[in-house]
């Protein structure tokens, strides 16, 4: 079994299934939208693949430009907050006690068991007019009003429940409720390889914790932060639940678009044109990655 | 000499993890300029006690005074102490220059002079011209150095060291040994170092502290450890010696004598200062017993009291420098002894199964009361 490599038939019977698997249902499909895309729509549901252009000059006019760069923005933004709020949790499970780690781990990870449109429905519930945001903020504030009465001032005007739900706030809020797993892990991984002797280090030469975390443990664990970047970012850009349900009618992104043109709009060869140009963002980002990783893998 | 004043007051220092006590109530100073090490198996406690001086423990109970300085609550980064990490913990993404200055930069020191310190400690440790090199790009000797540079440039109180030659090859372990202790006379700061490697201890320490699951089992200077281990612990640990089980039945100022069962009757020529009767234990070591062919015992010459065995070789290591001979004595128990190799010709002199004869002054066993 070790020269496995040199059983060619045997390597090619093993591979097999997997391949026919991956070009009768990733790679066929692919290439029919990607040939879609070139084409126009002659009839309900023909379409003639002329070799036309005019999908992607389409996809460029500024109505939809400007929501490919909305998408572009929401993304960074939810990636953005993912980090803030990843890094130090990241940093605390790190450095919590060795048996707690795995339950710390676990409750990061428990979200990803549950449905995402349950959990999107749940978040809904919780943001909406009379969820239990607001609803809690609407006692507080009954209670400050009662008590600026009880002290002889005017009362508070009546409680305004907040807009929390369908708007750019909610979907980015719901971005990140849904992608911080996805930083929080690849973080953890990489501080959790880090020698912690260093940060001692550190901290025996005099520097406080933040100098520390900033000139030491960020640097360092760079890897870990690039490759945690891109798996928020990339799905996040892609996003179309999230902004489906809980987004206004202000907040769609890119992937909401597609998905009309191939539904309502029944117009498939731009609806391809555009999947493809996110995908070649996607690709063209993770190409960037790839390169930065192996120039310093050359330094070293 | 002027009295040195102790720079490390530690008071009945105690830690414990959970149930465990890693440390036992230990007290002990560290004078002014010493190259202090703490010496002990893996396990016994001293990395513990070498953390807690640097911040990164608290104590469970007990005071440390650093300077006479009371160090309960003082942060890591607050203390006049640096360390120098088993891993050496240089930074891997910073240059050799940009390591040792950290935390000279941190101190808030003008440029000049932080670039003036920092020649000066990459100098001292033979680093020059190497300021500008990744970590990466050192070896693990050089890494060593430019972690050593990293403290000093500091001018701490006291530099702590943890196992700080054993990721090196014995060659270069050998050479460092040196080097450190010269470093440490050169620049006068007080060294505290962690080691379970006894030559180590032996040929850097100005004293030594042997300990044992938690607690100082000896602390003393290098020769007295070896020649006047305190007990059965500290005399196995440090270097090779053969132990025997004996009770003292003459004990007086200018003589004593101990009957061991497996042994004979050991003559000593000083007394000891233990109850008369009681179990003790006659440690001598290897290189002091001489080996003599059996016929050629000096019988003749000899006064009553001499220490005399014999014997049968059963194995023998050569060591290059010496060799070990494993001699089974008459009563089944073996005893090591070491002969030096002094000539290049005489290999031959004993051989497996040779009956031998041992001796040995009356001045080399010593008796262990506990």
């Amino acid at each position: 079994m070790q020269d496995w490599k040199g059983h060619k038939t045997a390597f090619a019977a093993i591979a097999a299934a997997p391949m026919a698997w991956l070009i009768g249902f990733f790679i066929i499909p692919l290439a029919m939208v990607w040939l879609y895309s070139f084409g126009r729509n002659i009839g309900l549901t023909e379409i003639d693949i002329s070799g036309t252009f005019a999908n992607y000059a389409r996809a460029l006019e500024p109505l939809y430009l400007e929501i490919f760069g909305k998408s572009v923005a929401v993304a960074a933004l939810t990636t953005l907050i993912c980090l803030i709020i990843g890094f130090p949790i990241a940093l605390a499970i790190t450095f919590a006690p060795e048996k707690w780690r795995p339950w710390m781990l676990l409750a990061i990870m428990l979200p990803f068991w549950t449905n995402l449109l349950i959990r999107t429905y749940a978040l809904i519930t919780v943001l909406r007019t009379n969820g239990y945001v607001n609803m809690s903020l609407g006692w507080f504030w009954e209670q400050a009003s009662g008590l600026k009465v009880l002290v002889g001032l005017a009362p508070l005007p009546t409680w305004e429940p907040l807009p929390l739900l369908y708007n750019n706030f909610a979907v980015v809020l719901g971005l990140v409720y849904v992608h911080l797993p996805f930083m929080v892990l690849p973080l953890y991984a990489a501080l959790d390889r880090l020698d912690k002797s260093l940060i001692e280090a550190s901290l025996d030469l005099g520097a406080g914790h933040f100098r520390t975390i900033t000139q030491i443990v960020a640097p360092l664990a760079g890897a870990g932060i690039i490759s945690g970047v891109i798996i928020t970012f990339v799905p996040a850009l892609g996003a179309y639940l999230t902004p489906d349900l809980m987004g206004g009618p202000d907040s769609q992104m890119i992937a909401n678009v597609i998905e009309r043109q191939f539904k309502r709009a029944n117009d498939w060869p731009f609806g391809a044109a555009l999947s493809f140009l996110l995908m070649y963002a996607t690709f063209m980002l993770i190409a960037l990655q790839a390169l930065r990783t192996r120039k310093a893998e050359a330094r070293r | 000499m002027t009295e040195k004043q102790p720079v490390i007051s530690i008071r009945n220092i105690t830690k414990r993890f959970g149930n465990m006590v890693a440390v036992d109530d230990v007290s002990l100073d560290i004078l002014e300029g010493e190259f202090f090490v703490l010496l002990g198996p893996s396990g016994c406690g001293k990395t513990t006690l070498l953390r807690m001086l640097a911040g990164f423990e608290m104590p469970s109970d007990g005071q440390i005074l650093i300077g006479g300085q009371d160090m309960a609550g003082v942060a890591p980064n607050r203390r006049p102490v640096n360390m120098v990490f088993q891993s050496y913990a240089v930074f891997p993404h910073m240059s050799v220059t940009d390591n040792v200055a950290y935390g000279l930069k941190i101190a808030g020191l003008e440029k000049s002079e932080i670039r003036h310190r920092v020649d000066e400690a990459l100098d001292l440790v033979s680093l020059g011209g190497l300021g500008t090199r990744m970590p990466d790009q050192l070896s693990g000797g050089q890494r060593q150095r430019a972690a050593l540079a990293r403290g000093l440039v500091m001018r701490p109180k006291v530099l702590l060291l943890d196992e700080p030659l054993s990721a090196l090859d014995a060659k270069l372990r050998a050479q460092m040994q040196f080097e450190l202790a010269e470093l440490q006379d050169n620049v006068g700061i007080t060294f505290v170092t962690v080691t379970h490697d006894q030559d180590e201890a032996l040929s850097m320490a100005s004293r030594i502290a042997v300990m044992n699951k938690g607690d100082i089992a000896q602390l003393a200077e290098p020769s007295d450890l070896y020649e006047h281990p305190a007990n059965r612990f500290v005399a196995d640990f440090i270097g090779s010696v053969n132990i025997f089980e004996g009770k003292l039945t003459v004990d007086e100022p200018e003589q004593a004598m101990v009957d061991c069962p497996e042994l004979g009757r050991v003559f000593l020529n000083h007394g000891v200062t233990g109850a008369h009767e009681t179990t003790v234990w006659v440690a001598i070591r290897p290189e002091k017993i001489t080996m003599l062919p059996a016929g050629r015992a000096k019988a003749k010459d000899s006064p009553a009291d001499t220490n005399i065995a014999q014997g049968q070789i059963k194995g023998m290591s050569y060591l290059g420098d010496v060799t070990i001979y494993d001699i089974r004595l008459d009563s089944g128990r073996s005893i090591r002894v070491s002969r030096p190799n002094l000539s290049r010709w005489d290999q031959e002199e004993f051989s497996w199964d040779d009956k031998v004869s041992l001796h040995w002054h009356p001045s080399s066993p010593v008796v262990l009361l506990s």
